[in-house]
């Protein structure tokens, strides 16, 4: 490799990866737009979202500046102290809208289940990449063990939506890492057997409904079929260019539902069309190609399978996300990523890129 | 231990292959875009629009109906009421006691209201009182910037000004029921009634409903998901209902009504010109307003069971003998017939025998009068002259020839309320009751009684067609529709008239009638005219037996009959007049139908207005 270059330009020595931060404030901006649309043109909502920007933006810089070595020796702790505050919730947290997810700190109100989203793809990066890869099978059932606690604690608050990101990253750092198809073939068929135990066991009667809502909305179409029927009149009646920016008749006039956080891409769909939509997945597929090429170029196992892994729950977000408010999925709590109105999963996400932007600007230059 | 080289090119393998699932994943995303977007777009763009447009029926304005010489008959007349929006009012408990100290709203009112005002969304206006009385309005208008978020709102109402003057030829409109939304569909145009709450339901108010009611139009509104109206996209306005102009002449309607004074009995004037009714009176008659307002149970169990039985129309459901009046056309019959000439006498003793039966048939003068021939038959109403030329005749020529003057049969009127009556003949009464036909029978109908009944309507249409010579209409009361443009006369419904193979009879029965007139009850008069009375049994005298109008019950007394036409040379105006047990013709209804056309005929603006 190369070694001629040694000077790094300014961004590099911010710490920033251009080129991804352009995918990141075109997406942030798109958002704003969507918002000011969403949010009936309301000026408050829209400077406390710019505030979040802001402040994840910063969060995003910061992150940057820590070494990913740093990350690799502090990961564990973090998670086991996440799980602590999980089993925090569990016996002391706050209910509310039917769900126990959040901490009260005294001072802010604190979900665990969001440092998890962090820590969980580190360690589980780390665990794997102490060992020689592809992973051995018997490192396999300590992968296990990490994954599977801090999935089922978030799973019973219940909080299907991030117990499915945390499962993923961890999922994700497995497979990046190597692991044989057989037990890539295993465990999918393992998930599936899972399935009608999931389905009568663990799932609430609101998650089965959800799911039954997905397969025949039109059921009942004032109760849980409103959302999703809404939705998809939303998108549906966008066309291919859609009816301008701030004319979305189901949105400007409330049929939509959680038009400016969940929902917000049925109104990308219904204001900008089949061609908005077209545009805003194509800056999410840049995003992810971009954070992609940042893990296969990262120096280190570590290094590569927490910057995969990371990119690769953002897809998630994105898949989950338009797959719920189109209608392919049933409808689980996930935001759409960088653009939905709200703070946690913004700094969530921010914090992830400012560890990929870390792990692209941290390399040493040097021949190995 | 770690090859880095080797782990770095699994991790690029692996990556890359995720990346492909990324597109591939997000390719299903758009395909799920392009199916709702595209291949569902029309689907989806209809039911958005469904979303958010309400369309919002209004009302026409119903047509109004004047008389001939436009006086309005039927109008719409302003009501108002009192409206509150909830959400515009901060305090609504203290805003309706303040409210109450200018319009007193009752305990029952202000109940109703918080009772409703739990179920109503806060933006809609909801009613707090109807039917506000002009000093209220104005009182309320004065104070209405105290009371932000209540108005006054109207509507109209139909209103008939003359009451009850014509009750049975106007009709009335009355709330849409069950029915009336059963025939509308039946008909496809219930669509047209969304936002009407009223319909016609007895009379021209009935039968021109379609020409009366207009085109609904309506308001596009675009509302949120609350209903709350946003903006107004699109205003059709309704296309107001066609005035109608009747052929009824309210100072002759006015004078018949006057004339009657609430005694039972009925009165239908004809132009004899075109068949256009002139005045339609049956008595005693009721106030359609009551029924617009919605009557009362009560008030609606006195009207249908009282015994004068008010809500039937006489003129043309009213079924009665036709008595004498009848005996020009039975004579007309004998003259067309041959089975007199105009010279034929008869010896009248005072009663006429079926020649081998026992039976005496009675005229009414008891000691006869004498040698008559067809004229003085007439004059005098020789009954004897009537039973013979009856049993030479026979009852079906009779029927036959009794048919094209509209006898046992609908005139066919533009009202809907009409009975046929009953022209009997052998095979007639074989139908309804399943006996053979009498001799007697017929001699009965010879003078206009026994099975035979004719209404109001058809005796004076028939009198119509024999001033007429023949010639005949199919009685109407539309004259003209004005639409926005002009005045447009409804076309006039000439049936193929009736030819005699002598014209001459004409001339002889009707000189008959003019001689009947100006023999007593018109002499006096400075116009021509003809006349014939009738005096109809409502009860069976037997045979021989005396009738005494003084010992008999009300109701079963003789009922009172006219006909008359006038001027005699060309005639104008033909009546008949029926007087419900009122005694003999000449002396009760006769007066009755020398008023009318003195009315019509010595009216001072007669030419002006014509």
């Amino acid at each position: 490799m190369s070694t001629q270059n040694h000077r790094p330009n300014i961004w590099q020595r911010l710490h920033i990866d251009l080129p991804l931060l352009f995918g990141i404030l075109a997406l942030m901006g798109f958002g704003l737009f969507v918002i000011y649309s969403a949010g009936g043109e309301d000026l408050a909502l829209m400077e406390r979202q710019l505030v979040r920007m802001g402040l994840s933006l910063v969060i995003m810089f910061v992150v940057a500046q820590i070494n990913p070595e740093v990350l690799r020796r502090w990961a564990f702790p973090i998670y086991l102290a996440g799980i602590v505050l999980l089993l925090g919730v569990h016996f002391f947290g706050e209910i509310n809208k039917g769900a126990q997810r959040w901490l009260n700190l005294g001072f802010m109100e604190f979900q665990p289940s969001e440092l998890i989203k962090l820590a969980f793809p580190i360690t589980m990066a780390w665990y794997i990449s102490k060992f020689p890869l592809p992973p051995k099978k018997r490192y396999l059932a300590g992968a296990g063990v990490i994954l599977l606690i801090p999935t089922l604690l978030i799973a019973k608050q219940p909080d299907l939506g991030t117990s499915i990101l945390v499962a993923a990253s961890g999922i994700f750092v497995l497979f990046l890492s190597g692991m044989s198809w057989a037990i890539v073939g295993t465990f999918i068929g393992g998930v599936l057997a899972m399935l009608p135990v999931l389905w009568f066991f663990l799932m609430h009667d609101y998650q089965r409904t959800r799911v039954l809502t997905l397969l025949d909305p039109e059921k009942d179409p004032l109760g849980a079929g409103y959302h999703i029927i809404q939705s998809k009149i939303a998108i549906g009646s966008g066309g291919m260019w859609g009816k301008g920016w701030l004319d979305g008749t189901q949105s400007q006039l409330e049929f939509l539902p959680e038009r400016h956080t969940d929902f917000i891409f049925a109104v990308i769909g219904e204001e900008f069309g089949l061609i908005g939509s077209l545009l805003l997945l194509a800056i999410y597929l840049y995003v992810i190609g971009r954070g992609l090429v940042i893990a296969s170029r990262a120096q280190t196992s570590f290094a590569r399978l927490l910057a995969g892994s990371i990119t690769l729950t953002f897809f998630v977000y994105i898949f989950v996300n338009i797959g719920m408010v189109s209608g392919l999925l049933p409808v689980v709590g996930v935001p759409l990523p960088l653009i939905s109105y709200g703070g946690t999963s913004m700094l969530t996400l921010m914090t992830g890129f400012g560890i990929l932007m870390s792990i692209h600007t941290h390399r040493r230059f040097i021949d190995r | 231990m770690h090859d880095h080289a080797a782990e770095a090119s699994l991790f690029k393998r692996r990556a890359l292959f995720t990346f492909a699932c990324v597109v591939i994943l997000l390719g299903v995303l758009l395909t799920n875009l392009y199916h709702l977007q595209i291949l569902s777009y029309t689907d989806y763009e209809t039911r958005s629009n469904d979303n958010r447009i309400r369309v919002v029926p209004v009302a026409p304005s119903r047509g109004l109906i004047f008389d001939r010489h436009g006086k309005l008959l039927a109008e719409n007349q302003p009501f108002f009421s009192l409206e509150l929006i909830p959400e515009k009012v901060k305090d609504i408990p203290a805003v309706l006691t303040e409210l109450s100290t200018l319009i007193p709203l009752s305990a029952d009112e202000q109940e109703d209201f918080q009772k409703s005002l739990k179920y109503h969304r806060r933006f809609k206006p909801l009613t707090l009182k109807n039917r506000l009385s002009e000093s209220e309005v104005a009182l309320f208008s004065v104070n209405r910037h105290r009371f932000p978020g209540i108005s006054v709102v109207a509507g109209l109402k139909r209103h008939y000004p003359y009451n009850g003057m014509m009750t049975h030829a106007l009709g009335y409109v009355g709330r849409i029921n069950d029915r009336d939304r059963a025939a509308l569909q039946r008909n496809d145009l219930w669509k047209n009634y969304a936002a009407t709450k009223y319909i016609g339901k007895q009379g021209i108010e009935k039968f021109y409903e379609n020409l009366l009611h207009g085109q609904p139009g309506h308001l596009e509104e675009e509302v949120n998901n609350r209903g709350r109206t946003i903006r107004t996209l699109k205003s059709v306005p309704p296309v107001p209902g066609q005035d109608i102009y009747l052929t009824l002449d309210l100072n002759l309607q006015e004078k018949a009504v006057e004339l009657l004074n609430g005694r039972r009995g009925s009165v239908v004037a004809i132009d004899p010109r075109d068949g256009g009714i002139l005045a339609m009176v049956s008595s005693p008659t009721y106030d359609p307003n009551l029924f617009v307002h919605g009557i009362s149970t009560k008030a609606y169990g006195e009207l249908l069971n009282s015994r004068s039985r008010p809500l039937i129309n006489r003129a043309t459901q009213g079924q009665y003998a036709p008595a004498s009046t009848v005996k020009p056309h039975i004579a007309l019959l004998g003259l067309e017939d041959k089975t007199i000439t105009a010279k034929t006498r008869v010896w009248d003793p005072g009663f006429w025998q079926i020649p081998g039966v026992e039976r005496k048939y009675r005229d009414w003068k008891r000691w006869g009068h004498g040698w008559v021939d067809v004229n003085s038959a007439l004059v005098g109403s020789c009954d004897t002259y009537f039973y013979e030329l009856a049993y030479k005749t026979g009852v079906d020529k009779i029927a036959n020839f009794m048919q094209p003057f509209g006898f046992g049969e609908r005139t066919g009127v533009d009202i809907f309320e009409e009975s046929a009556g009953i022209m009997p003949s052998k095979d007639w009464k074989r139908m309804r009751y399943n006996q053979p036909w009498y001799i007697g029978d017929t001699i009965s109908v010879g003078i206009g009684q026994g099975y035979w009944t004719t209404t109001p309507l058809q005796l004076a249409n028939a009198t119509a067609i024999m001033a007429n010579k023949g010639k005949r209409f199919v009685p109407h009361l539309l004259q003209s529709i004005k639409d926005s443009t002009a005045k447009i006369n409804s076309p006039v419904d000439e049936m193929a008239p009736i030819e005699l193979k002598d014209p001459k009879n004409w001339e002889i029965i009707n000189n008959a009638m003019r001689d009947t007139a100006h023999k007593k009850r018109f002499k006096d008069a400075t116009y021509s005219a003809a006349m014939k009375t009738g005096t109809a049994q409502v009860i069976n005298v037997a045979a021989d037996a005396k009738y005494d109008a003084d010992n008999i019950d009300e109701h079963l007394r003789d009922n009172a009959l006219v006909i008359a036409y006038a001027p005699f040379e060309n005639p104008k105006i033909v009546l008949a007049v029926v007087l419900e047990n009122a005694g003999w013709g000449g002396a009760n209804a006769g007066p009755v139908a020398r008023a009318l056309l003195d009315e019509y005929m010595l009216r001072d603006s007669w030419e002006s207005i014509q």
